[in-house]
């Protein structure tokens, strides 16, 4: 079980070749093997979801899927959501709405409220107010009370509505 | 508990006015509550952590950790390791919450500085949630039996309250386990205006978990017990709720309260009105009348209270602890480009802090804010300072600022004089610019500060623009009311907040957005304080809520939409007119819930005196009403 096994991981569309032991959760060999230190751990038992991240489109808590359960499919983190262009990086509709409607306190959450919600409204762009908060409801954060969060995503959902026309 | 103490009370503190039993013996009607807080955890996002750095270059250690704290840390380290400060830096970079749990000096963090010191390498301590639950600090496991005289016009003239606090098995470093049962001793009055006061204040030691400073302190169970007291004596005398608070809060100022404590302007009583006014109370007992017909229960609740914030040595001092906090200094330098950086010994954990302090800064100065820089969170780079916490950065690291800010802009309105040829008093900096007032003779700000470092010989003192300030204010006293309504069912003991509103005036909003963040923030802690978060141990002492599945904090789908309503009392107690904002919502919203459950659940006359408030233990009340 501990002997160190051999695999790659895609992340945010580049190639991560990893040599870790098959009990390694998606969670750790992000940070520890890919560098990614923007996935954060608040609970390490899949309750706070500050961890997830997309794998292949669809929100997991990274801390709850063994890193090797990851190979062949396409996982995107925080560090994958802006637009990285020729001028700097463009943020993503989330973290532009997160920023302007003071969506975050300490940050810690952060990362895993804008990988829940750029998986949500990628799949649902018309997902109505009230089911917009019971998927929010599946990540804790402590510092918000939660008004500026959902202000933010239903921003980003309407801009990103728009860029989508 | 401890060999060395003869008793399990480890802290005591008392009080009494001369004219308590006077007071009582005139008494119209006497009033008693026995209230109960059970324990709970600040919880922050990120837990505990560190990494220790060995340097074999200079033989120092770099800690960078979650910590609220870092200067006093680095002198507790320096202190229990018996090695010179100065071969020791704290680096506390972006912390993921803290709330008060993270301003201890915790045996974790000796242990991987020594063993960095010990073993030459770095190492890392990393907790996890269940250590964070089991050993981080806890806070709030706190009774208190009043005893309240009111006179014939429901207005209150004494209270009596035997206060004790569960203070775990150690006291903490630096603020002691004092500061639950003194806290509580000085501040219960809270809004209210009556002369007759007797406490006495224990803190007992047990085999728990430590306790700690977490948001608000002692307020949000002194709340608690001051607003569940307001509505059992209006039930007595047969009043509104709203009505007993009308008489009873403080209406002038500066007021000395029964405790001894100065409060600066408010806005007490225009708070209550607003509260009031915003749920529309006719409105809401005829919607309560209907929805009682069909068996659905909804109720109204009220909480009123003062928070002590923004206080600086002085009053700590009063409370006769070893360690005294409470200024504040700020390093101040405009480079030779024209921007600032401003190090500060305070250290925000998500408040916002670098966006007010700058804005501060960019007023002082007639600067845009993206010009300015804060510095914080590194004891190599910042002046000695008390960290965050008891909602004191804005205002005491603000006042400081604006101070620093004062002296370098005098230092650039000298130097713009001698090269505008006006008098200093005639110029005023402003769109990036010295200008002499009234005329269109100006210079840019950032060429009279290339000129300060590369012609100093064309400047006066010393070459460069720096200052440094600093702020130890006696305090303030921010002030809200928070109204609930809740809808309870009474099948399950759910409870549903349909609305909640929160009045509040903490003086100037140097950042709006920000202050409605605080506000939410704390709100949330108190609902959750309120209706759901409880740490429980078993009768062998063992810790049964160990994972979030088993404390359970609030998610967006049980807080309501906030509703703010602001007040902007401008008192003279602080430089900036700021109050503090930090605590408010945590101090408030237990106790308006509370009420509001009562209120709904009143046909049944059933009473609740403990939180949180949680599904079982409505379903008992309901239950022994049914038997």
């Amino acid at each position: 079980m501990s002997e160190p096994i051999a695999f790659t991981l895609k992340v945010n569309g580049k190639d991560y070749a990893i040599r870790a032991p098959a009990r390694r959760n998606l969670a750790d060999a992000l940070r520890e093997d890919c560098g990614l230190t923007g996935t954060h751990l608040g609970c390490e038992h899949g309750v706070c979801g500050a961890c997830t991240v997309l794998v292949d489109g669809k929100p997991v808590r990274a801390c709850l899927m063994f890193a090797v359960q990851a190979q062949g499919q396409e996982v995107r983190t925080v560090e994958g959501l802006a637009e990285v262009t020729d001028a700097g990086d463009v943020l993503h509709p989330l973290q532009q709405a997160f920023w302007e409607h003071h969506g975050l306190q300490c940050g810690f959450c952060t990362p895993g409220f804008l990988m829940l919600a750029a998986g949500v409204l990628e799949a649902e762009p018309d997902i109505s107010d009230d089911e917009l908060k019971h998927v929010l409801s599946s990540n804790l954060c402590r510092c918000t009370g939660y008004q500026n969060i959902l202000k933010a995503v239903r921003a980003a959902a309407a801009e990103m509505k728009k860029r989508a026309k | 508990m401890h060999d060395a103490g003869k008793s399990n009370v480890i802290v005591e503190g008392a009080m009494r006015t001369p004219g308590l039993d006077a007071a009582f013996k005139r008494a119209a009607q006497v009033v008693e509550v026995d209230i109960r807080s059970r324990r709970q955890s600040a919880m922050p996002l990120e837990p505990r952590g560190g990494h220790a750095a060995w340097d074999e270059a200079s033989g120092r250690v770099t800690l960078t950790c979650s910590v609220q704290m870092p200067h006093m840390l680095r002198t507790g380290l320096a202190d229990a390791l018996g090695m010179p400060e100065a071969d020791l830096r704290v680096i506390a970079p972006d912390v993921g919450g803290g709330f008060g749990q993270k301003m201890q000096l915790f045996p974790e963090y000796i242990v991987l500085v020594w063993l960095a010191r010990r073993l030459r390498r770095r190492l890392a301590w990393i907790e996890d949630r269940h250590e964070n639950f089991l050993a981080a600090a806890h806070a709030r496991d706190q009774r208190y039996a009043v005893r309240a005289a009111f006179d014939a016009d429901a207005r209150l003239l004494a209270i009596d309250a035997d206060i004790r606090c569960n203070v775990g098995a150690y006291s903490c470093y630096p603020t002691t386990c004092g500061v639950e049962p003194l806290m509580a001793m000085a501040e219960l009055p809270g809004p209210y205006d009556f002369r007759e006061y007797a406490v006495l204040a224990r803190g007992v030691a047990t085999n728990t978990c430590m306790m700690a400073p977490y948001r608000g302190v002692s307020r949000p169970v002194l709340t608690f017990t001051m607003e569940r007291l307001m509505d059992t004596a209006a039930k007595r005398f047969g009043i509104d709720p709203v009505e007993i608070r009308r008489r009873n809060l403080i209406r002038k100022f500066p007021y000395t309260s029964a405790s001894g404590l100065v409060y600066d302007e408010g806005s007490y009583l225009q708070t209550l009105e607003a509260a009031a006014k915003a749920i529309d109370v006719a409105a809401f007992r005829r919607e309560q009348q209907q929805a009682r017909k069909q068996g659905r229960y909804l109720g109204l609740g009220f909480s009123s209270f003062s928070e002590r914030s923004g206080y600086g040595s002085r009053a700590f001092a009063a409370r006769k602890m070893d360690i005294v906090p409470g200024y504040e200094t700020v390093e101040m330098a405009m480079d030779p480009s024209g921007y600032v950086v401003a190090r500060i010994g305070a250290s925000p954990h998500g408040q916002g802090l670098r966006t007010t302090l700058a804005q501060i800064i960019a007023d002082g100065l007639g600067l845009s804010p993206e010009r300015i820089r804060i510095v914080h969170g590194d004891t190599d780079q910042t002046p000695y300072g008390w960290g965050t916490f008891a909602s004191r950065s804005l205002v005491i690291s603000g006042g400081a600022c604006k101070l620093a800010a004062e002296a370098l802009g005098k230092r650039i309105a000298a130097i713009a004089s001698g090269m505008l040829e006006a008098s200093a008093a005639d110029i005023e900096l402003v769109e990036g610019q010295a200008r002499v007032k009234g005329t269109d003779k100006a210079i840019d700000i950032a060429r009279i500060a290339r000129i300060a470092y590369q012609q100093s010989n064309r400047v006066e003192g010393v070459p460069g623009l720096r200052e440094s300030a600093t702020y130890d204010p006696d305090g303030t006293f921010s002030n809200a009311t928070h109204a609930a309504i809740v809808e309870v069912d009474i099948a399950t003991g759910g409870v549903a907040i349909r609305r909640f509103v929160v009045a509040e005036d903490a003086g100037i909003l140097v950042n709006p957005m920000i202050v409605d963040g605080q506000v939410h923030g704390g709100v949330a802690q108190g609902i959750a304080n309120a209706l759901y978060e409880e740490i429980k141990y078993d009768e062998q002492g063992n810790l049964l809520t160990t994972s979030l599945a088993d404390y359970l904090p609030p998610t967006a789908a049980e807080v309501p939409e906030i509703e703010i309503h602001h007040f902007e009392t401008l008192s003279d107690a602080t430089i900036t007119k700021a109050k503090g904002v930090g605590e408010g919502g945590a101090i408030g919203a237990p106790a308006a819930v509370v009420n509001a459950i009562v209120d709904a659940l009143s046909p049944f006359g059933v009473e609740f005196f403990e939180m949180p408030v949680t599904p079982r233990r409505i379903r008992q009340k309901l239950r022994e009403v049914d038997a």
